[in-house]
């Protein structure tokens, strides 16, 4: 795999099936349907308990909103993702184009993969600084592997964005 | 988030109505009662919150650098040495002041994905 920018847009070369499909499954990732864990980290309240008219509030007025932004991202992201539909070579590598206007939904959707996927596997801190555990393992190990891919992009995308400014 | 805020702008013009001597228009004498249970809030709102940010072994470091320059616009000085008391403090105090304000720091510091919550000084 080979990340280099090109004019507007971040490419990401020689991205093989696995990694392609490891990608592919970050709108889901981000949005956790089964998971209170997830949905406890993502929409995380304002305030200690004691402020119950403001977590109230926050709940009804915030969180709908906060779901909304999140949501847009992803979809961002999705519609980028369909580039990497290889229908004629399913297992040829692939490239990937990430427009820089896209850069902020692109953060926002692998953290909320990133922390959604870490919240319902309750990875520790000496998990998460693990970066050279194998993902062949259990579906746990691909998890983590998958959170660790996410923040090398999440990283890339910052140092990209950086150099524009 | 608008609305959020909008009801959050009545009921502090509501509790503000309530504590002045004159009585203006929007404020009847069939309001008064819901008014009264609002005077707590106004003294609240008045007190100095603290913008406070917890640890997240999760969120990247630089990512939480990008994030306090862009909403609090601090400069990466600034906002590296936030993000290193987050990381070895477990929390970092971003922003005092004025409750809304205070409130729509937190907001913006959710829609980054950071635990964020907002504590009363004192």
């Amino acid at each position: 795999m080979e990340i280099c920018r090109q004019n507007e847009a971040l490419e990401i070369r020689e991205l093989d099936p696995f990694l392609a499909e490891l990608l592919r499954q970050i709108p889901e990732s981000a949005q956790p349907k089964d998971s209170p864990a997830a949905e406890e980290r993502l929409f995380s309240p304002p305030a200690a308990p004691e402020e119950k008219v403001l977590c109230a509030e926050w709940k009804l007025y915030v969180v709908p909103e906060l779901r909304r932004l999140f949501q847009s991202a992803t979809e961002t992201v999705r519609e980028d993702l369909q580039q990497l539909r290889c229908t004629d070579k399913p297992f040829a590598n692939c490239t990937l184009r990430i427009p820089m206007a896209h850069a902020d939904a692109w953060l926002s959707a692998l953290n909320q993969a990133r922390l959604a996927i870490a919240a319902t596997y309750q990875f520790s801190d000496h998990e998460l600084c693990d970066h050279y555990r194998s993902p062949l393992g259990s579906r746990r190990d691909l998890s983590l592997f998958q959170v660790n891919f996410y923040g090398f992009l999440q990283e890339c995308i910052l140092r990209e964005m950086e150099g524009n400014d | 988030m608008l609305t959020f805020f909008m009801n959050r702008l009545r009921r502090n013009r509501a509790a503000q109505c309530a504590v002045l001597p004159v009585i203006d228009a929007p404020c009847s004498a069939l309001e008064m009662p819901a008014i009264e249970k609002q005077e707590a809030t106004s003294e609240e709102i008045e007190m100095p919150w603290n913008v406070v940010v917890h640890n997240d072994p999760v969120n990247l470091m630089s990512y939480v650098t990008m994030v306090f320059q862009r909403i609090f616009g601090y400069p990466r000085e600034r906002a590296e040495k936030h993000m290193l008391e987050v990381h070895h403090n477990g929390r970092s105090i971003l922003w005092s002041g004025m409750r809304e304000r205070a409130e729509l720091y937190v907001q913006q510091l959710h829609g980054y994905l950071l635990l964020a919550t907002i504590e009363k000084i004192g």
